[in-house]
């Protein structure tokens, strides 16, 4: 049967039921709510959004972890939830952020054994365990017991683990959350190449970088509060702020400044301060650039002192903001956690 | 035909490769000596606290046929925590310790071949155990073993039937363990222990209350353990009145029986619970560590 579509997923929800305890009466919380995406064959697709926002929770039902609670997914062409089994042998997972794995074993050994269960070959598997493990770094680390790695180094130990068993589908959990920057980039570089090395395979990433997300990806869905809010390229989705204007200003202030009054200001569609070491940084979303003035102004006003002012290219982030009426970090500090 | 063979292959596949990683997580965990030492002692000092209590009672009285009913049954039930936990304890130990239950799920792996796989390090470990046990026993303790009259077809096919049945008892172990988190981490040996009254393990059942007798009854591993004394002291274990009734056939068509019931159960309890894991969402649940 052929599959032009790697994955599809048509009204797709998820409603977990919730109770602490016995007592508690029982509540539901919506993590995934009509999800409707077509992810072509050969596509390292995004989904973008914060904490919480669903994006685990459609990654398990993708890989048969979870069940639906409403509508249907297929990987591969094949029914998540009625052929799991034939969906298993199509398809690999990475978790970021987790220490999984046989610590009493070493790397090698994890590896191989999980080779063994997709019936890779003794031999072909020790051939891809090596040339795995010298693209991303750990060569020298193969006799090493998993317990004795780092974070970073499981984390890459895991990363070809998912890549081991050359997938059909590959799903990626924040495969660089925990990972400093410098395992992060090797990750990123190693799935870019991954992926223009195998044409015909199709990688599904999730992530709340957005960086990562604009650099690697050829599609991306902006997901919040299990609903997706906007799929496309990222080129395409920042294309629709074309008509916004954006500064990063770092100013030195005696307090806090007030927000309420920069977005009083008329032509003020986003405006955020973050503390930084020795000032604040503020990322302004303008309707024209003419607007800058009046925030100069009150900058002033509220005797802030401007160290640098910069105009800048519009970033996915501010696709988000556009979108949910808020930046991810300030949505993952009230969010409820549906991952 | 294919479609059969390719799930012949991934069962197959399942079950060798848990079993050597059930191997390497058993025996890895410390040296040798020290392994081979724990895997004596514990067994030893198992039956020395049974054979200082029966001493005690039985004023040293170790010619009794009572004995080596007692003895063996006692060196044979080792299986049964052994293996009812090698098979239930994975899902805790995957899931909680190693966080990798959910790559075994996302695998192509046949769980339940997996699940017995593993617990085939268990079975290793825990034959000895009784091997050790029964040696300590007829050289120290002169429990009547004669080698040469022990019916050994009997005995092969009663050890094989009744360590399939404790392997499929403890798959049902393993689904209640996948719908539950921490309490039950010990469930295979609190499930052991429960039943080493009621199986005629160390006491024949006429010993117990008549209406607790049907729950030995009922429990394959009754059976199993009368099949495997009588394979091994055939005389010796004739002298008890519970099973004189039947033949060493019937024993082994209930054994095997009873097996077959058990393990068809099992194997929906198991989807059962499998199901109702992923419908909860607790597949990759944590809890501890």
């Amino acid at each position: 049967m052929s599959h032009p579509l790697a994955v599809k997923t048509e009204n797709l929800g998820r409603i977990y039921k919730i109770r602490n305890n016995r007592k508690e009466k029982q509540r539901e919380l919506v993590a995934l709510e009509n999800v409707n995406l077509e992810i072509r064959e050969g596509e390292l697709f995004g989904l973008l959004g914060p904490n919480g926002a669903g994006k685990t929770t459609l990654i398990k039902i993708l890989t048969t972890l979870l069940a639906p609670t409403s509508g249907k997914a297929w990987v591969a062409g094949l029914d998540v939830t009625r052929q799991p089994a034939e969906v298993r042998k199509r398809i690999n997972m990475v978790s970021g952020g987790e220490t999984s794995g046989y610590g009493l074993l070493t790397v090698r050994e994890n590896l191989w054994m999980f080779a063994q269960f997709y019936g890779i070959p003794s031999a072909e598997a020790n051939r891809r365990i090596k040339k795995l493990a010298e693209i991303v770094g750990i060569a020298d680390r193969l006799n090493t017991k998993s317990s004795d790695l780092s974070t970073g180094l499981r984390q890459k130990m895991n990363i070809i683990r998912g890549f081991l068993t050359d997938p059909e589908v590959l799903f990626l959990d924040e495969p660089t959350l925990g990972l400093d920057v410098g395992a992060s980039r090797d990750v990123r570089s190693f799935i870019r190449r991954w992926m223009d090395e195998n044409p015909h395979r199709t990688l599904l990433l999730t992530t709340h970088y957005m960086v990562e997300a604009d650099e690697l990806c050829d599609r991306v869905a902006i997901i919040n509060q299990g609903r997706v809010l906007a799929c496309d390229t990222p080129a395409h989705l920042k294309q629709n702020l074309r008509h916004e204007v954006f500064f990063q200003v770092w100013v030195v202030a005696p307090h806090l400044l007030e927000d309420f009054a920069f977005l009083q200001i008329n032509g003020v569609k986003h405006f955020h301060q973050s503390p930084e070491e020795d000032s604040l940084r503020l990322d302004i979303t303008l309707e024209e650039e003419a607007v800058l003035s009046e925030v100069i102004n009150e900058l002033t006003a509220q005797s802030a002192r401007i160290l640098r002012l910069e105009k800048r290219e519009p970033t996915l982030e501010d696709v988000f903001v556009q979108l949910v009426g808020q930046r991810m970090e300030e949505v993952e500090n009230v969010a409820v956690p549906a991952d | 035909m294919k479609g059969a063979a390719m799930q012949k292959s991934v069962n197959l596949r399942s079950f060798l490769t848990a079993s050597w990683l059930g191997w390497q997580i058993e025996s890895n965990w410390t040296d040798p000596f020290l392994f081979a030492t724990y895997s004596i002692i514990k067994p030893v000092a198992g039956a020395a606290i049974l054979v200082l209590m029966y001493s005690i009672v039985t004023q040293g009285n170790f010619g009794s046929p009572v004995f080596a009913y007692l003895y063996l049954g006692n060196a044979f039930y080792q299986y049964v925590p052994a293996v009812l936990t090698g098979v239930s304890w994975t899902i805790i130990d995957d899931r909680e310790h190693y966080r990798t239950l959910k790559y075994i799920y996302t695998a192509p792996v046949n769980i339940p071949f997996y699940l017995f796989g593993r617990a085939v390090a268990k079975f290793i470990v825990g034959t000895f155990g009784v091997v050790i046990t029964i040696a300590a026993g007829v050289l120290f303790l002169n429990v009547p073993l004669d080698w040469s009259r022990v019916n050994w077809p009997l005995f092969l096919i009663a050890l094989v039937s009744g360590i399939v049945m404790l392997a499929v008892s403890g798959l049902i172990l393993a689904g209640i363990t996948l719908r539950t988190a921490r309490h039950s981490y010990y469930i295979g040996d609190v499930v052991a222990g429960g039943l080493f009254l009621f199986t005629g393990a160390i006491f024949p059942l006429e010993v117990l209350p008549a209406w607790l007798r049907p729950v030995g009854y009922f429990l394959p591993i009754t059976y199993w353990l009368e099949l495997i004394r009588r394979s091994l002291v055939g005389t010796v274990a004739e002298a008890f009145p519970t099973f004189t009734a039947l033949s060493n056939g019937h024993l082994l068509l209930i054994l095997i029986g009873s097996s077959l019931i058990f393990g068809i159960a099992s194997i929906f309890i198991f989807r059962f619970c499998d199901h109702q894991a992923r419908e909860r969402g607790l597949i990759d649940q944590t809890t501890n560590y």
